[in-house]
């Protein structure tokens, strides 16, 4: 390649959920398909093209990001954790059971992107309130569920009371 | 926040299904909420959507689109595309037109003219209308690749408005079709003429308008498609939810024997009805992966379904003229119905008969006449979406109600409990023939009420007042008619041979005594597999954890009919009616094996605890697994005739008869689920700002299987009626551009919009079904009901305006509190 010829691909090396990884990147890609389309981790999905339904949401270094709104070069030397790595040992986290447990998800495609941001806004906020919860989620775009039961499930993982519906 | 009210409706009592002679009656699994069996994998991202799915040296297919709403093409270039590295190939319409037919037409002329391919051919007919198609080796590429096709319109003059569509100097759509009429029909029943004449009062309504918006499901439409050129069958793994109607679809265009399309479906990211008409995509990669001998991609960009997938029907209700006495009574009502189908009929003209379905709404009206016309205009073309056709027309019932009752100053709860069906009179046939299989309005309205605080109304506009704002009170009265009787498709086109209604279910026991269970069902979210699991477990005598409910939908596993899939609210009767009928067939097998095995007759054995036992003696037992194991692989001995494969597969059947054709008389589907919505909400008189500050759903869809799941499907039905009451649109500009093509125009709610809300529920069992259950889910478009007979009712203290829109931002709501009188001039109040 000569001096004057513009870069079209470049090394990355991210680690996600705890493993590294070094692939050729082409620098246009986004985040989200570099992990999609490369890493093959489909755990994290795309349901706009603007950023605004956050179904890809993950943490890049422990801050929630959009990642259909970063390029994978913006992610080179990062720390990558997406909804595969929450039960890294098998086990449920609080806030998975918790999103099964109060209806929470009908389809699931929004939910990798929904648990995501609620796990980012438990880490920095325990006990957040409703209006808290609301606003954590406000990113993220859920077309089953009007987003009541993902509210309760979020209260249920930081340890609050739900109330009853029977 | 939510809360459930145990209501005094008879409710039947829990059938023991588990057969428990021996003991005390064992509850079965329907009725509680079980854990999803769905929810393992798609809360650890292990779902397998569409998008999902890989396959090596696959291409990434790119759509060209028509930046015009209607223009002829006059040339399209590929060769610059083509020679980029990396890209594959290339498919345009000329190239589609040669190796396809146009799509079969549901419609009888001159509807029936219009040619419909997988591509536009010669013309476009609105923004978005796909001209061509590039395949490369990433997504990136091919959508660079797409950049440089080049095409040479002819601009022509749009037509946006369906009502000038009939105008004799409308631009025409379809050459073929002679006009922009897509289907006419006029439906009358009762004696609407001496109705009127008997009315105390006559009301009468110049123009109502139902807005154009969807569902929008969170992942888009897609496909991955695999050509095996030995066989030449086509794998189509796609999030298409009515398999069965693409087949009906592409087999005849393709020129293709339907075994050589392969449907396969697996997770797939809500559809809501928008997901039912992907067949040209479908048809288009089907082409793509012979042509270039790979296996295609496509995922539809979020843009790409904005512009062109299954916008819902736009309708004019104009001139309506409502028959009331004096004390109330809703004698009938006539009206012109104008349905805008958009360029083209992908699954239209069905929805100028599906609204039949629900023709006096909940109410007791016996005269009715409704002259439906369908035009075509340069938009996006119409589908199915959640409340398909009937939203629109119970949204009209509704706003005449709450006009009628403003207009003559009726009070809107007792003008509804006056006129609705009573539960004494169920089953209910309408002026048209349906037949309401049970329910009780006025009771679900009664739990309504007492969830929002009703009695406390006039407290809270005095406190609303105070704080400057005003408060209004609606309600919205809906039915969820579901488990279609095809044949009413004939009411559109007579010579059409659709007729009933069926699904599929077959239920095994394995070598290991697994019991595997397959659907004809796509489900998107509904939980299917947790709830066919439930009624298989009660029959069974095992438990819904034994039982592995193959995920998605592959016409490879021969448990699919011709009306198979997931659309029009209908699994808990067809699917579950497939299932029960499975599990009961499996059931019966294993007792007659039991039966040789034990030495004893069938009925002195029950199944119970993962064994076949007799009722007297349970430790004389055969465990499931050694009945698998002795029919799959120890079989020597067993009696010649004992006809036992323990494959089960079970074909559900409604009974419905052909209607009448002539007077559009007939049963038209099996159940009628009910949901009653109270909104209250407080607007801002300055600035037309309005806020939903209590919300009550109750709903009534029989027997619930899974009362969790039914609660999950009302409320997202809710927040879909509450987007597109507020927020969701389609607006087009005059030259037929959207002007909402993704989420950051078109604004679907988040979870700082949606307002509180408190859930209730009646349990009417239908007569009707094998499980007492009733289809639900989609709703009657509730939300959108209340929130404008809320907003009619706030701002009756400001110059009485009309809510003439079933979509109301606040814009709107300013207008009408600046100009009451504009929205007046639409009513008129005739005394007789």
């Amino acid at each position: 390649m000569s001096a004057q010829e513009p870069t079209t691909s470049r090394v990355v090396t991210v680690e996600v959920n705890g493993q590294s990884y070094e692939r050729n990147v082409d620098v246009r890609r986004l985040l989200i398909h570099f992990l999609r389309d490369d890493l093959d981790l489909t755990g994290s999905h795309i349901g706009c093209d603007t950023g605004n339904c956050g179904a890809c949401s993950l943490l890049l270094d422990g801050t929630l990001v959009k990642s259909c709104m970063l390029l994978a070069v913006q992610a080179d030397g990062g720390r990558i954790e997406t909804v595969e790595g929450l039960a890294a040992e098998g086990e449920l986290t609080p806030m998975q059971e918790a999103f099964s447990a109060h209806h929470a998800l009908q389809c699931g495609y929004c939910t990798p992107g929904m648990l995501m941001s609620a796990t980012a806004l438990l880490r920095v906020n325990p006990r957040p309130s409703e209006d808290e919860i609301r606003k954590g989620l406000q990113g993220n775009i859920c077309r089953c569920t009007g987003y009541w039961n993902i509210i309760d499930a979020v209260k249920a993982a930081s340890g609050q009371e739900v109330a009853s519906r029977e | 926040m939510s809360e459930t009210i145990e209501t005094a409706t008879p409710v039947a009592p829990e059938q023991a299904l588990v057969v428990e002679e021996t003991g005390a009656p064992q509850r079965g699994f329907a009725g509680q909420n079980v854990p999803r069996k769905e929810d393992k994998r798609l809360v650890q991202g292990e779902g397998l959507f569409v998008d999902d799915i890989k396959r090596h040296g696959m291409g990434y297919a790119h759509y060209v689109r028509s930046p015009y709403a209607h223009a002829n093409i006059v040339s399209i270039d590929v060769s610059r595309a083509e020679s980029l590295d990396g890209v594959y190939g290339t498919l345009i319409g000329e190239e589609v037109a040669a190796v396809t037919e146009p799509f079969f037409q549901i419609s009888s002329p001159p509807g029936a003219h219009v040619k419909d391919y997988a591509l536009a051919l010669g013309k476009v007919r609105h923004v978005g209308d796909p001209v061509a198609i590039v395949v490369a080796q990433t997504r990136e590429l091919a959508r660079d690749a797409a950049e440089l096709v080049e095409v040479e319109y002819e601009p022509l003059p749009a037509l946006v408005d369906a009502r000038r569509a009939l105008e004799p100097d409308a631009p025409l759509l379809h050459d073929e079709a002679g006009g922009n009429l897509s289907w006419s029909g006029i439906y009358e029943w009762g004696d609407v003429d001496s109705a009127f004449a008997e009315a105390d009062h006559v009301v009468k309504i110049s123009e109502l308008h139902f807005d154009r918006f969807n569902s929008t499901p969170l992942e888009t439409d897609g496909a991955l498609v695999e050509f095996n050129r030995g066989t030449g069958q086509w794998t189509i793994y796609t999030n298409n939810q009515f398999p069965g109607f693409a087949a009906i679809m592409m087999g005849p265009a393709m020129r293709s024997g339907l075994d050589k399309l392969r449907f396969v479906t697996q997770d797939i990211g809500g559809g809501f009805g928008n997901k039912i008409t992907s067949h040209p995509q479908l048809v288009a990669i089907c082409l793509l992966a012979r042509k270039l001998n790979r296996p295609i991609q496509w995922t539809e960009w979020r843009t790409d379904f904005h512009l062109t997938m299954s916008h819902g029907n736009e309708r004019w209700f104009q001139d309506t003229e409502v028959a009331v006495t004096s004390d109330g009574t809703l004698l009938g009502f006539r009206t012109k119905a104008i349905d805008d189908a958009g360029a083209f009929l992908r699954y239209e003209p069905l929805g100028g008969v599906i609204w039949a379905q629900v023709t006096p709404g909940c109410y007791r009206w016996k005269h009715v006449r409704l002259e439906f016309t369908q035009v075509m205009t340069n938009k996006a073309p119409v589908s199915p979406n959640r409340g398909y056709s009937r939203m629109q027309h119970l949204w009209f019932t509704e706003r005449v109600i709450d006009i009628v009752a403003h207009e003559l100053g009726l009070d809107p709860v007792e003008v509804r409990k006056r006129n609705y069906v009573r539960a004494d009179e169920m089953p209910y046939t309408t002026p048209n023939g349906c037949v309401y299989d049970s329910g009780d309005y006025a009771r679900m309205l009664d739990v309504g009420l007492e969830l929002i605080g009703y009695d406390r109304l006039d407290e809270r506009r005095r406190d609303a007042e105070s704080r400057g704002k005003l408060l209004g009170f609606g309600i919205g009265s809906t039915l969820d008619s579901g488990t279609n009787n095809f044949a009413q498709s004939r009411l559109i086109n007579p010579e059409l041979q659709f007729s009933g209604n069926n699904e599929v279910a077959t239920v095994k026991l394995d070598l290991f005594g697994e019991v595997v269970v397959t659907l004809g069902t796509t489900p998107q979210g509904q939980g299917h597999e947790t709830t066919a699991a439930m009624v298989v477990a009660d029959i069974i005598g095992i438990t819904p954890d034994d039982i592995n409910v193959r995920a998605g939908h592959d016409s490879y596993w021969n448990s699919h009919a011709g009306f198979s899939g997931t659309y029009a609210s209908q699994f808990a009767v067809t699917g579950l009616g497939a299932v029960k009928g499975a599990a009961e067939k499996l059931a019966g097998e294993i007792k007659k094996l039991g039966s040789v095995v034990l030495g004893c007759g069938v009925d002195d054995l029950e199944l119970a605890e993962g064994h076949v036992r007799m009722k007297a003696n349970p430790e004389a037992a055969l465990p499931l697994m050694a009945c698998g194991a002795i029919i799959n692989a120890n079989n020597a001995g067993l009696p010649e005739d004992l006809d036992v494969t323990l494959n089960a597969r079970y074909v559900f059947r409604p009974q419905f008869e052909v209607p009448d054709l002539e007077r559009k008389y007939g049963n038209l589907t099996l159940t009628y689920a009910a949901q009653i919505h109270v909104a209250l909400v407080e607007v801002d008189p300055e600035t037309g700002v309005y806020e939903v500050v209590d919300y009550a759903a109750v709903d009534d869809c029989g027997k619930r299987i899974h009362p969790q799941i039914v609660e999950g499907q009302v409320m997202g039905a809710t927040a879909h009626a509450l987007g597109a009451a507020t927020y969701e649109t389609y607006a087009y500009d005059d030259d037929g551009n959207l002007l909402t093509p993704n989420f950051y125009d078109y604004h679907v709610p988040h979870s700082m919009d949606m307002p509180p809300l408190r859930t209730g529920y009646i349990e009417s069992p239908s007569p009707f079904t094998p499980l007492g259950t009733k289809g639900m889910g989609e709703g009657g478009g509730a939300g959108i009901h209340a929130v404008c007979a809320a907003l009619q009712d706030a701002l009756a203290a400001r110059g009485k305006p009309i809510v003439y829109d079933s979509h109301n931002p606040y814009h709107r709501v300013w207008e009408l509190l600046q100009d009451p009188e504009a929205s007046r001039s639409r009513v008129e109040v005739v005394a007789q």
